[in-house]
């Protein structure tokens, strides 16, 4: 297929259409509104329905009500919106419903800015709302690995009967990049004969529900939706590794940061420094065993955020005390530029090398 | 000998959890004989909302959600849009329609989604253990109006469906009660009436149904009827405040 200049919004809205996406419910805020615009253009001409709500809250439950009768459905927000859906993220994992949801995040906390952030990385990968959960998170670092990942992530809520989250942001959103939209290799799903129908089967009653009144049942309930959990941190956990052989510090940074990590290693090889980048692109499930191996020359391991620091927790797990763990981010809107991630590095190495 | 009376084959054979008296049950039981009368109980599809009623979907033959507490509506919405012919019905009490669930009950009707919402209305919190409602009535003693609602503190209780009516979304609107016999048939009626708008397509269709709290009001289950007659419809006025014109 011939590659298109799209812009990351409306990519998310195309590959969610090719994959087979028939319901978005959506509601505007800044910095995602293209992508709702798009599906309310397009998705009608592909047979499907686009419906504004009157809230995010009505949103993802209309989402949960479109799940339920096993349409492929979708919504997208931004973090104060996405803040309004943890409810309904809740409840779509207690009844264990496959959907797409999108934040193409800003700062916080409040109504902070419009500008990209990653402050929601705690809300996205420690559950969000009330009870035992987790949802699988996707970060990608670019329009193209959008695309990509957006038809996967149908793929993966219906295999698992789960919740999945796109967690983008601004930049993601906006920016133009070429795309192809290529054909994912398709996975063999399981039927949704747990979905309501359109023609009722007799004798077969359906029931989409989160109230397991006994506590002798709502255990069970939860290892059951855990021993997925296990399944989901074998088989979907996706990461990067680049430049970290003999690396002297290794960073760890996902989406718009990696980027800039990207520009960092470049700038640093002219000094001589070596700098390795762990990608994680499943945030959740986090990938832990990306960080097994480390080279002997590595001295610290460097968490970049447009954060105060979040997913730092999950790096330090991974390190497991072995080096120092040092952090940079820059929150409240700024991106943070490639020369103050070369300062930060030497910093770390003691002045230049 | 000839069976005089049996059990509607809408609902599910099990006994009900509701207080002794409750009036939830009679609704259930015109709501399950309605839809096996008009041919829609194998197809009809039951959202359950947070409440005394919460456990409607095991009560009902039919497919179900459990939505959470005021978004039955934007649930309904979401199922309706997909199953178009099946009909969809909501069963939600007045804390979870008027209150938390406002924005959705408002926009669905609003946008004329076709759906029906059974909307039951003791003007009370009854599962919670008897708060003020946003139904309750001015001078009604609840556990968070213990002197009584003010209405200089509290404001104002809501009718729903005077309030929904201006709605051009709004297809049908009635209000019924169910304190006795002659009042049970006509709640009957409009809730066939608000399927029969439904399966015509017609739009946004509720059923509000004054019921009764025993155990929250503090009264008998006699008393509580008469208390209903006497205090709810004065202010919650039975009647048709919409329906479709016939053609
Ligand atoms: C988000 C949320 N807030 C509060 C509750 C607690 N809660 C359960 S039922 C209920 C009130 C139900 O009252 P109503 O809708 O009038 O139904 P009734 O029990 O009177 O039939 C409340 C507040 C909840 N389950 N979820
Ligand atoms: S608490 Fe009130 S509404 Fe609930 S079952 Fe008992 S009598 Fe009925
Ligand atoms: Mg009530």
């Amino acid at each position: 297929m011939e590659k298109m200049l799209m812009k990351g919004n409306e990519a998310v809205g195309a590959a969610a259409i090719k994959a087979g996406c028939k319901y978005f419910f959506g509601y505007p805020i800044t910095p995602q509104n293209e992508l709702p615009e798009y599906m309310s253009r397009e998705l009608p001409k592909n047979g499907g329905t686009y419906l504004q709500a009157e809230s995010e809250i009505g949103a993802i439950n209309m989402v949960f009500g479109a799940a339920g009768a096993g349409a492929r459905v979708m919504t997208s927000s931004s973090s104060p919106g996405i803040a309004l859906k943890q409810e309904g993220i809740s409840y779509l994992c207690g009844a264990e419903l496959p959907c797409v949801i999108v934040n193409m995040s800003r700062s916080g906390p409040g109504l902070g800015g419009i500008q990209p952030a990653q402050g929601d990385y705690f809300q996205a990968t420690r559950g969000g709302g009330n009870g035992d959960y987790y949802t699988p998170v996707y970060a990608p670092a670019s329009i193209q690995e959008t695309v990509d990942l957006v038809q996967e992530a149908f793929d993966v809520a219906d295999t698992y009967r789960t919740p999945v989250i796109i967690l983008g942001d601004g930049m993601i959103g906006q920016m133009m990049e070429s795309v192809e939209f290529k054909d994912i290799q398709k996975r063999r799903l399981p039927q949704k004969d747990w979905a309501l129908k359109e023609h009722v089967e007799k004798g077969s009653k359906k029931l989409i529900n989160s109230l397991y009144i006994k506590p002798e049942e709502m255990e069970p309930h939860l290892q059951k939706i855990f021993g997925k959990y296990d399944v989901i941190k074998k088989e979907e956990v996706r990461y990067e590794k680049f430049n970290c052989e003999g690396a002297d510090v290794v960073a760890v940074a996902y989406g718009t940061v990696s980027r800039i990590v990207r520009n960092a290693i470049k700038k640093l090889e002219e000094d001589g420094i070596k700098l390795g980048l762990i990608r994680p692109i499943t945030l959740w499930p986090f990938p832990f065993e990306a960080f097994d191996e480390i080279s002997p020359e590595t001295k610290a391991f460097l968490s970049v955020e447009m954060s105060m620091g979040q997913m730092i927790d999950d790096v330090k797990i991974a390190n497991a005390g072995r080096l120092p763990v040092e952090f940079y981010g820059r929150p409240g809107g700024i991106v943070p530029k490639p020369i103050e991630v070369v300062d930060k590095v030497k910093e770390i190495l003691g002045g230049a090398k | 000998m000839s069976i005089v009376f049996e059990r509607t084959r809408g609902m599910v054979d099990m006994p009900l959890h509701y207080c002794p008296g409750c009036t939830h049950g009679i609704i259930h039981r015109l709501v399950a004989e309605s839809l096996v009368e008009l041919g829609l109980m194998d197809d009809a599809v039951c959202v359950s909302s947070v409440g005394c009623s919460v456990f409607t979907y095991n009560y009902f033959d039919c497919d179900a959600y459990q939505a959470s507490h005021g978004r039955a509506a934007a649930v309904a919405t979401g199922s309706k849009r997909v199953l178009k012919d099946r009909t969809v019905f909501t069963y939600q009490g007045d804390g979870d329609l008027a209150a938390i669930g406002t924005a959705e009950t408002v926009h669905a009707a609003a946008r004329g989604e076709n759906v029906t919402i059974i909307y039951v209305n003791n003007a009370i919190y009854g599962m919670t253990g008897g708060q003020m409602a946003p139904t309750t009535l001015v001078g009604q003693k609840a556990t968070t109006s213990p002197n009584g609602r003010s209405a200089e503190l509290q404001g104002y209780p809501i009718r729903v469906c005077e309030m929904l009516s201006t709605l051009d979304g709004t297809a049908f609107a009635e209000r019924v009660s169910v304190h006795n016999p002659a009042n049970v048939r006509k709640a009957k009626k409009a809730i066939k009436k608000a399927f029969e708008v439904q399966t015509a397509k017609q739009g946004f269709s509720i059923v509000e149904i004054l019921s009764t709290c025993s155990t929250n009001w503090g009264l008998n289950p006699t008393d509580s009827l008469k208390w209903l007659e006497d205090n709810m419809i004065p202010y919650y006025p039975l009647g048709n405040f919409k329906t479709p014109e016939e053609n």
